[in-house]
């Protein structure tokens, strides 16, 4: 041990070495860079899913730089110019045509939203795999559950500052669910608005919440993330702990440390998924209407209804379980039950860790059940995404009310987590290795 | 692991969007990709300054945008430009928003992303465009004598009608040429492609440019990547 903040680190005379010496005699710059990556022990067998912790870093970091770029320009102003266009409106077509190279950073901007939740969800995914919301690991699921609503408020926030078609109306749309709340909801709308509309007072403070507040918070959520997984260590794909065996040094012997083995396997991850990225980015940066709305390229007109309001494909399932909602029952309103129902699908998340029972962490040594339920729910959250996408009276094949088939996803849904602790406590399970496989 | 769960979530994942994209509506017409032929993108031009830009602005674009489709200053000066001063200024409209909602009903919408705003499910803006400035029809119930396939009930009277001629609508729903115009049917369908073809530059200039710079970055990134897996390859080669 270093008996003075002198002996941490000697030098060995060169100028390079002398400077470090100097620093971790002041700050502790070595042991944080041996205790998070070149002597953080992570276990040898991840595979594919292991890429997008990483990945949602990069992301963070790419949406904080261009977002940083966008605000040089963007102007938070719902008021009209001499042509007729809402300010704001007219500044990201500025952006886009007159700031140079602001095209790039603007697509790579909006795609970056979307990319978040790519792979933000298959990251949670992943958790769900192999899990690793399991003890010790319930506050490092929180935080990340936490990360993800900071997310998805940082997106609606996010996608009102174009001032489009559907940043208005859909921000119209959800904010207007909060009047559902009974007694309190009118006034509780008209105080998120600060307007009795969707206004420039609204557009200024999403603006605020969008540069501001909720990257403030996301970040020091990540950080906590990070810092809590250290703490237990990374879970792997046979959902052991690896510090169960370790070699007389006190290093786990199926562990190998983050750096370098990690960062030069997540840069070939980071990579390839910046291929996926450009290709979009290049080639298609509205991919089809789902990153960038066709309807956002009309500006913001508060007289004008569209036809069709959905919301970006991202939050689409749990608007699909808003709008499965259509029954008044026991006294209350169906709107009610459906944002009810809409918070409880998230909020749910949070007790994962207590709801599975199984044995096994991994789907590697867990029974059918789960991996039949795990499979269902993917299948019912993906439908209830698509028909988000669509009209309330759309139809599989013109013959399957979507309607019904939303309800039945929506019930698949939340059963899968509330019947959590009995079909995943009956689950025949196969026993877990001693070691970790391939 | 079962590889039959992970199979059936894969192809949920991958139908889906594919599902999503067979929506569908009005038919529209195919319009011809001429965003790279600069002939076509001039007369475009031409044809927009000509008659779109007297009720349409297309705030967001400046005149001397247009040298980027292969015109000099001088010439866009000379030919086209009506409603400014300086090049370097948008091309606006000379009516007042308040006269223009006096005469249409509504205001003329401002055409600079026409062809981004007007894509669906259907096909894309410039599929749209092409259809709707082709889909006009004598109708003497509407207030402007004009009716079209693509916009029901439209609020604009047809402004290329000397080109095209009066079209009627059949009794089998079909367009039927009643009264000529300056131009034969495929005369003037050529004219409207490159109207068209005009209207998604406009919406987005760098379109090409960013296309063109995607092969380069792709090309750099596949370098990158057999760069990158040959150093994990051989950080990795003692972990077994």
């Amino acid at each position: 041990m270093a008996s003075g903040n002198f002996d941490k680190y000697k030098s060995d005379g060169s100028p390079a070495g002398n400077l470090l010496e100097w620093v971790d005699a002041r700050f502790p710059l070595t042991a944080n860079w041996k205790g998070h990556l070149s002597e953080y022990y992570a276990p040898k067998n991840f595979n594919f899913w292991y890429f997008f912790g990483s990945l949602a870093l990069l992301v963070l970091v790419m949406q904080v730089v261009t977002g940083i770029f966008l605000v040089m320009h963007y102007k938070p102003d719902a008021s009209l110019n001499a042509a007729g266009v809402p300010v704001a409106f007219a500044s990201v077509e500025y952006i886009m045509r007159d700031v140079p190279w602001g095209w790039l950073i603007r697509y790579m901007h909006s795609t970056g939203a979307s990319a978040f939740f790519v792979v933000v969800y298959l990251h949670m995914f992943r958790a769900m795999l192999y899990g690793s919301y399991r003890k010790p690991r319930e506050l490092l699921w929180i935080l990340g559950v936490l990360i993800y609503l900071c997310l998805m408020a940082e997106a609606f926030a996010g996608y009102l500052l174009p001032w489009g078609q559907m940043s208005f109306w859909g921000a119209q749309v959800i904010i207007s669910l909060f009047s559902a709340i009974p007694l309190i909801g009118g006034d509780l709308t008209t105080w998120i608005r600060g307007d009795y509309v969707i206004a420039d007072a609204t557009l200024n403070r999403m603006f605020a919440f969008h540069v501001i507040a909720i990257p403030l918070a996301l970040i020091g959520l990540v950080a906590a993330h990070v810092l809590a997984l250290h703490e237990v260590g990374s879970n792997n794909p046979d959902g052991i702990e690896i510090k169960a065996k370790k070699d007389d040094k006190g290093v786990p012997l199926d562990g190998i440390p983050f750096h370098p083995y990690y960062t030069v396997k997540d840069i070939v991850g980071v990579v390839v998924f910046l291929m996926v990225f450009c290709a979009i980015v290049f080639f298609a940066p509205e991919l089809g209407g789902y990153f960038l709305e066709y309807n956002n390229f009309i500006p913001a007109d508060p007289l004008q209804t569209p036809a069709h309001i959905a919301p970006v494909w991202y939050f689409t399932p749990f608007y699909s379980i808003l709008r499965a909602n259509t029954v008044n029952f026991f006294w209350i309103d169906a709107k009610l039950w459906g944002v009810i129902f809409m918070g409880l699908g998230v909020m749910i998340l949070f007790f994962l860790p207590w709801l599975d029972r199984s044995p096994a962490k991994s789907i590697r040594y867990r029974g059918p059940i789960y991996k039949w339920a795990l499979a269902l729910f993917v299948f019912s959250f993906v439908i209830l995404g698509y028909l988000g996408m669509k009209p309330p009276e759309y139809a599989f094949f013109g013959l399957i009310p979507g309607d019904y088939v939303s309800k039945a996803c929506t019930i698949v849904y939340f059963l899968f987590f509330l019947l959590m602790p009995w079909y995943s406590r009956i689950d025949k399970c196969k026993p877990e290795p001693e070691r970790v496989t391939r | 692991m079962s590889a039959a769960v992970l199979r059936t979530i894969f192809v949920a994942l991958l139908v889906s969007p594919l599902a999503a994209m067979a929506a569908g509506g009005v038919k529209l017409d195919r319009a011809p990709d001429r965003a790279t032929d600069r002939a076509a993108l001039q007369n475009g031009a031409r044809l927009f300054v000509g008659n779109c830009l007297n009720c349409h602005g297309a705030s967001y674009v400046r005149y001397n945008r247009l040298t980027e489709i292969g015109l000099a200053e001088q010439q866009i000066k000379d030919n086209l430009m009506f409603t400014a001063e300086k090049i370097g200024e948008p091309m606006g409209i000379a009516m007042p928003r308040k006269d223009a909602k006096e005469f249409f009903g509504a205001w003329p919408p401002d055409l600079s992303l026409i062809a981004r705003s007007r894509a669906s499910g259907d096909g894309s803006g410039a599929d749209w465009l092409y259809t709707y400035l082709r889909g006009f029809y004598r109708d003497e119930t509407r207030p402007t004598g004009w009716n079209n396939v693509a916009f029901p009930s439209v609020g604009m009277p047809h402004v290329l009608w000397e080109l095209q001629g009066e079209q009627t609508m059949g009794a089998d729903h079909k367009l039927i040429l009643a009264k000529p115009g300056k131009l034969t049917p495929k005369q003037y369908d050529d004219a409207v492609g490159d109207l068209v073809a005009f209207m998604v530059w406009m919406a987005e200039p760098q379109a090409q440019f960013r296309k063109q710079l995607g092969v380069a970055v792709l090309l750099f990134l596949g370098v990158f990547f057999v760069v990158a897996y040959a150093m994990k390859r051989a950080f990795w080669k003692d972990i077994h």
